[in-house]
């Protein structure tokens, strides 16, 4: 069948469908499923850790590889100061500004650095809105239990307790510095439903949730006049030489050279690791999303949890090729969006959780009932403009702008024709183990956001992301400030890495390979 | 069925190049051969360019990527973002560097009269001369020209609607003859229709304070006391 009839087939199909309700899947069934399908389940993609806190667990052989892998420094680097700071920030995105605002406020002497500018991270495209329990009908507990439900109930229960408390205060600051949330004629705040909660919890910016609050806070940053050094990526972390951290080495992007940081306290918001294209997938993440807090704080001794999972989010582009990898946000399925199979059948409940969702559509795609593009690629079809049918013309252009625009680019048409779209990688599970105020197992080391693992256990609920970095932004921002109060320098030296070199010397480990990735090698060899 | 195209072996950010159809384009005035199709970022890297200074969310979220481009035999140079652009025969670009705007200094939340106080922040805004320059400029093709006199006709929530879509990629400001900054400007009226002219939602009101004086504790007290089986019981429940 050409490409033209398939999408007929979505068309002639749409009214049929909208008249089934498809039920949620069963726990025991749900399970069934990811086991079979999920990308987490294929078990040569993993191996286990040679050495360093986590030897012997496995994770995928990409991260495994990296967490291995040497520091980038020569033995015998100088290790005079550039700067010398209370709060040492490392990354710009959503958790790096909030960490860096909240300690900046409570008087600490803060750089904020980042390997590319201020706000270019994974923060500024999330489009699907941010969950905070505001609505009458809504608590915070019941937040923490959808939230755990989604997790398959491995989420860390301290952590996930104060994020769904924090959440309104952080709606209330966003709301004081100026973020316009989308409001109810009443005036209070408009929620919309996402995948795999009970209640209506999603705050949101039209399709612009994150790219309104990064806005929001770069521009406050600038305000305050934060120092901060752009094109300066974290390489390495220093170490007092009994295990505490005391700053970071970087790496000036535009010359190359070597920046040292001396810093009372250390806070990594480096986010996740998409541009690893872990089994090979495409990704959805923003072009530095190379793991780097994992590397560096493995390096220093602390433990990373649930880094065997991973987010395959359901809806990544498929086709025009440009958009392959590119998310396609959860808010269509949200509002009633199908996913449909090249049989013009629905096959999963949309509103499910994402590794269901994305398993059920690898399955479709695995037994033949995927469709293929010119370009080779499979998918399945997402039926945008059922949402035009069901909600009144307009529907797509006033809630999902910025997703109209991307598709209108390349001269595709969301309202009149559906889409196709497969998994793409899309987040961490997983990460750096934190305490509630986001410090790791050494001493004076803090990790905010998508770097830190526990609080979603081992599927991250829509939404969730953007309230993590708030609230782990702001609790590592105000503890690190604190700490940095009642500490003097610590000394500079690079012993924690002559001793995991001697490790990785013993374990036999050749791959030659540097770490962190910083960027990824997309530069093709020209001869 | 095996799925062999999206079951990954080797991902490759060029995967487009076994179409193999290529196409001649100009990067920075050099001519280059990259696949057809393919956005203007990933013919930088097929043309074997490092990107770091003007690759972001490669989403079209961030305007780290802001571009111009002018098509065969056109003069019109046109803007883009290169992460969401295609190449094509004959297309001619170049990433725009990063561009030295001023952006005003305020603390949001002790502004008097924000409306006013625009004029004192960026007293260049009101000399608009209407050219259009900025519109004509602008990727996400908002009306820039209109959201500054929005802005200076003190209609701050219009301002706000019309840049809902602006991801700050600056291409609006050399273009100015009159040395305004539109998307800085924006970013303030915006800002400050957040925080000055927009009613506070009583219910957050009501849920922080519920939060604070304990309202939920028994709810706490029975949830996390329970086994890992009567709370996974507890939340299957949930529908």
């Amino acid at each position: 069948m050409d490409i033209i009839a398939q999408h007929n087939l979505v068309h002639q199909t749409r009214d049929a469908r909208r008249a089934i309700d498809f039920p949620k899947l069963s726990p025991a069934e749900r399970d069934s499923l990811i086991k079979k399908y999920h990308p987490d389940h294929r078990a040569q993609a993993y191996r286990p850790i040679k050495f360093g806190p986590n030897a012997g667990e496995l994770t995928v052989t990409e991260v495994a590889t990296l967490l291995e892998g040497d520091s980038p420094l020569p033995a015998d680097l100088s290790l005079e100061p550039k700067y010398s700071v209370d709060v040492l920030v490392v990354g710009g995105g959503g958790a790096g500004c909030a960490a860096a605002l909240h300690a900046h406020a409570e008087g600490a002497n803060v750089l904020l650095a980042t390997k590319l500018r201020l706000g270019d991270s994974n923060s500024v495209m999330a489009q699907g809105g941010m969950q905070i329990a505001v609505a009458p009908d809504d608590s915070p507990v019941q937040h923490f239990l959808d939230t755990l439900k989604g997790g398959h109930m491995k989420n860390d229960h301290d952590l996930l307790k104060v994020m769904v408390e924090d959440g309104p205060t952080i709606a209330q600051w966003l709301l004081e510095l100026g973020v316009l949330f989308d409001r109810q004629e009443d005036g209070n705040l408009h929620v919309k439903k996402g995948g795999g909660s009970s209640k209506a919890r999603l705050l949101t910016c039209s399709d612009y949730t994150g790219l309104e609050i990064m806005r929001v806070l770069k521009d406050e940053v600038l305000n305050q006049k934060i120092p901060l050094l752009e094109f300066g990526a974290a390489v390495e972390l220093l170490s007092d030489g009994k295990g505490a951290c005391t700053g970071a080495v970087l790496q000036d992007l535009d010359n190359k050279r070597y920046v040292v940081v001396a810093a009372k306290t250390v806070i990594l918001a480096t986010g996740g690791i998409g541009r690893l294209h872990i089994q090979g997938f495409p990704t959805s993440n923003h072009f530095g999303a190379t793991g780097d807090a994992l590397v560096l704080a493995y390096r220093m001794g602390a433990p990373l949890v649930q880094i065997d999972t991973f987010q395959y989010h359901p809806s990544g582009g498929v086709y025009p090729e440009q958009l392959v990898g590119a998310l396609v946000t959860e808010g269509i399925r949200s509002e009633g969006g199908h996913l449909v199979n090249a049989n013009g059948e629905r096959f999963v409940n949309e509103l499910d959780t994402r590794d269901v969702v994305s398993s059920s559509i690898i399955k479709e795609c695995e037994e033949g009932r995927g469709i293929r593009t010119a370009a080779g690629r499979l998918g399945v079809w997402l039926d945008t403009p059922l949402l035009d049918v069901e909600h009144g013309p307009g529907t797509l252009d006033k809630h999902f702008p910025a997703m109209v625009r991307q598709y209108e680019r390349y001269g595709v048409d969301i309202r009149k024709d559906p889409v196709l779209i497969y998994p793409t990688l899309h987040y961490q599970n997983g990460g750096v183990k934190i305490g509630v105020n986001g410090e790791t197992s050494v001493a004076n080391l803090f990790v905010a956001g998508e770097a830190s693992g526990g609080l979603h256990g081992r599927n991250r609920l829509m939404g969730n992301s953007l309230l993590d970095l708030m609230v782990f932004g702001k609790r590592t921002g105000l503890t690190a400030t604190a700490r940095a109060k009642s500490l003097s320098q610590g000394a500079l030296t690079l012993d924690h890495v002559t001793k995991f070199r001697a490790e990785a010397k013993r374990h036999q480990v050749s791959s030659g390979l540097t770490s962190p990735m910083v960027l990824p090698a997309y530069t093709r060899q020209v001869s | 069925m095996a799925n062999d195209v999206n079951r990954p072996k080797q991902f490759t950010e060029h995967a487009s190049t076994i179409q193999a159809q290529m196409v001649t384009v100009e990067i920075e005035g050099k001519p280059f051969q990259v696949p057809a199709g393919i956005t203007l970022m990933k013919a930088m890297w097929y043309a074997g360019k490092d990107v770091v200074r003007g690759a972001g969310c490669l989403g079209g979220f961030c305007g780290a990527c802001a571009a111009y481009y002018r098509t065969k035999n056109d003069p019109k140079v046109q803007t883009c973002l290169a992460c969401s652009k295609a190449v094509e025969e004959g297309m001619s670009f170049s990433f725009m560097p990063a561009f030295p705007a001023r952006k005003a200094i305020y603390n949001i939340q002790s502004l008097k009269d924000p409306k006013q106080d625009l004029f004192e922040l960026y007293p260049e805004a009101p000399l608009c001369r209407n050219c259009n320059a900025c519109t004509e400029a602008c990727p996400q093709k908002i009306n820039v020209r209109e959201g500054v006199w929005k802005a200076v006709f003190g209609d701050f929530q219009a301002v706000s609607d019309m840049f809902m879509d602006c991801v700050m990629c600056g291409m609006c400001t050399p273009v100015c003859i009159a040395d305004i900054a539109p998307n800085l400007v924006a970013v303030y009226a915006s800002r400050a229709q957040g925080a000055h002219f927009t009613d506070k939602p009583e219910g957050l009101g009501q849920r922080i304070q519920d939060i604070s004086n304990g309202k939920y504790q028994q709810d706490w007290d029975r949830i996390l006391q329970l086994s890992d089986e009567d709370l996974q019981k507890t939340s299957a429940a949930i529908l």
